[in-house]
């Protein structure tokens, strides 16, 4: 950058001197920009994220007073309060059991729906684009969508139900079923979106793993479950993490699904960012609310972790070939993998039941 | 491998099926086929389940559409007519029309606060995406981490302050407070890094230097155009999500000056007895997005199978 352009021609003093300060501001231009420009981020991550994120902590140890807009330390008394309050544990309950419901049907469903996307099928995009339709629709929108279709009175759904002579759900009023319902506008709004990174996960797995597979005579289920899914493991890991995070978040959908926000009249469906709202800005107790958002995130954190470890062994240990490079895998085609193939899918049959 | 001690399921293709062609029903025994052929295009069956899976994506808005082409009172018909009704566009102009939706000022809110957060997001993310993955300067490796690092923070964990600030500043109601917060990503960043990085050789760097550029010339002549592709997609992105965000924007906004989920939701609750009218707002209220998937909903596709971890 500071490289002389002429050096046959004899520089003037007046344009040694312009080199020499030319030469300062491209040093400092060197030195500071890259600083310059990751800046915003931080500046406004410093206002908007870390400030907070400290903020509510010390938020959380007082009682908030909106109108003065101060508090008195009390410790760890708002905490304990939060976890005496048999509401937080029905939050807690519900946001698990609705996260547990949409998380695992629409994981399988997205690694389903993936494997039917790989195949050499006809008119690829117009598939890609339809699964993802639903990812544009906002979650309000869904959640509207779908609380008018599960409807305890005049709901679709039970309109079906009762056409083949089963008895209504009550879709709001039992906690598991309105959990199911709730689920289901996640499943429904995320499957389409996780298919495609999964699909995007199987066609990075090598060709000849599966030919090879192939040769040896193993059969597409079993090449689905011994060399597609312990392939996908990092990808799963990625999309189980994500889904979890967001989960344990769910807010628009519980709130929209009747028309008080309240999370039902005996809080079947009250999530702990439902009630966290309910708390600040209903009951405005900003200390307890702060307290909530804190218990929240320790507990993402937590089942994060959990998830990670979990994720890795069961998918790791379901006896598929790891990280198998060309080599290993074309040495041991012929010899010894006719029996080790069978070995392994029978290890996963048993797995499966 | 205790391959001795269990007798071995028979493993050539051929034999099993005929094996389980011997025992089970037919039916069976085409689907095992089915599965077993491995070359060339898919039958019949994958179309069929792919067809089904779209159908099911796909009813909700056909519903919505149902519902709110016909009146409060049909919903309770259990003898409703799938064919839709005449009534789309009174419902629609019901929500229109309503004070208490304020719905043009609604989708004015949504319009500008997505866009502007998305050209901000892509703009600094760029710029922060360029630095970690083209530039050298001290304590790159750990600041990225640190921005890998701030993804996990939930929003909730922000808004109690963040909401405290806000109306310390007598922000609380207007659009800026949802702006704001939202000008970076933590994602974008690191999005950007990631694709720079793959894509744009160091010598391309090396040579604008060359030429004399500085810094910022650099990023413009040669780090911007290279960039574009996962520039556009994280724009899509970003807008999509800002479009759709409800929790921080439902708290900090005035009733008065909403933005389009705010506006559903106050729908709902101003006409839980009628759903014809609800119905019809949100599909009012999804229609821009479709009409955006429908014009770049393949660049989507590209860009969340391009973000994808790999196996």
């Amino acid at each position: 950058m500071t490289k002389q352009k002429n050096p046959g021609a004899t520089p003037s003093a007046e344009e040694i001197k312009r080199i020499g300060f030319q030469e300062k501001v491209g040093k400092w231009d060197v030195k500071f920009s890259p600083y310059l420009y990751i800046s915003p981020f931080f500046i406004i991550f410093a206002i908007t994220g870390l400030f907070p994120l400290v903020y509510t902590a010390v938020v959380s140890f007082m009682d908030w007073d909106m109108v003065r807009g101060t508090g008195t330390f009390i410790g760890f008394e708002q905490y304990a309060y939060v976890l005496a309050q048999p509401k937080f544990w029905l939050a807690l309950r519900n946001t698990f059991s609705i996260f547990l419901l949409s998380t695992v049907p629409q994981t399988i469903l997205a690694v389903v729906l993936a494997a039917i996307l790989n195949q050499n099928i006809r008119a690829k995009t117009f598939w890609r684009m339809g699964v993802l339709v639903p990812y544009v629709m906002a979650p309000v929108a869904v959640a509207l969508i779908f609380s008018n279709m599960f409807g305890d009175k005049y709901g679709l759904v039970n309109n079906l139900l009762s056409n083949i002579g089963i008895e209504a759900i009550a879709w709001h009023a039992s906690p598991f079923w309105s959990h199911v319902a709730i689920a289901s506008m996640v499943t429904f709004r995320w499957t389409g979106y996780n298919t495609l990174i999964l699909l995007a996960a199987m066609q990075a797995i090598p060709e000849d793993l599966y030919e090879a597979a192939t040769v040896d005579g193993a059969g597409k289920v079993r090449q689905f479950f011994s060399i597609t899914i312990p392939s996908l493991k990092p990808t799963l890991i990625f999309v189980i993490i994500t889904s979890t995070i967001g989960g344990l978040q769910i807010f628009d959908e519980p709130r929209m699904y009747d028309q008080f926000g309240q999370g039902g009249p005996d809080s079947q469906w009250l999530t702990i960012s439902v009630y966290l709202y309910n708390t600040g800005w209903g009951e405005w107790d900003f200390g307890l609310a702060a307290a909530l958002a804190w218990i929240l995130f320790i507990i993402i954190l937590v089942i994060g972790v959990i998830n990670l470890v979990v994720t890795r062994t069961v998918v790791a240990d379901t006896g598929g070939p790891k990280k198998p490079s060309r080599k290993q895998r074309k040495a041991a085609s012929k010899a010894s993998s006719k029996a080790a193939v069978t070995q392994m899918s029978k290890e996963h049959e048993g797995a499966l039941q | 491998m205790s391959l001795t001690t269990e007798p071995l399921v028979p493993s050539d293709p051929v034999t099993e099926a005929q094996h389980i062609e011997s025992e089970k029903p037919v039916q069976e025994a085409r689907k095992k086929r089915w599965w077993r052929a491995s070359v060339g295009r898919p039958g019949w069956v994958t179309y069929a389940l792919l067809a089904a899976a779209l159908l099911g994506f796909l009813f909700p808005f056909y519903w919505s559409f149902l519902i709110g082409s016909k009146d409060a009172y049909a919903i309770r018909d259990p003898h409703m007519s799938w064919i839709p009704g005449s009534n789309f566009f009174s419902n629609a102009a019901a929500v229109v029309n309503d004070p208490a939706v304020n719905f043009w000022k609604a989708l004015w809110n949504s319009i500008y606060s997505s866009a502007l957060i998305a050209a901000s997001v892509v703009l600094f993310s760029t710029l922060a995406g360029w630095a970690f993955a083209k530039l050298r300067f001290g304590g790159s490796k750990v600041l990225l981490v640190f921005v890998i690092g701030t993804m996990a923070v939930p929003t909730q964990l922000g808004v109690v302050p963040l909401y405290i600030l806000f109306s310390d500043l007598g922000w609380t109601g207007s659009v800026g407070a949802i702006i704001v917060p939202a000008l970076t990503s933590a994602f974008g960043v690191f999005w950007m890094t990631q694709y720079i990085q793959q894509t744009v050789p160091d010598e391309l760097v090396e040579a604008a230097r060359m030429d004399g550029a500085n810094s910022i010339r650099t990023f413009w002549t040669v780090g911007m155009p290279a960039a574009r592709p996962a520039a556009a997609m994280l724009g899509l992105f970003t807008f999509v999500t800002a479009w759709n965000n409800f929790f921080w924007p439902f708290i900090v906004l005035d009733r008065q000056d909403p933005t389009l989920p705010v506006a559903l939701s106050l729908l709902q609750s101003n006409y839980f007895v009628d759903y014809s009218i609800v119905l019809a707002g949100v599909l009012l209220a999804t229609i821009p997005l479709l009409l955006l998937f429908a014009v770049a909903g393949r660049q989507l596709v590209t860009g969340i199978m391009a973000g994808a971890v790999k196996g």
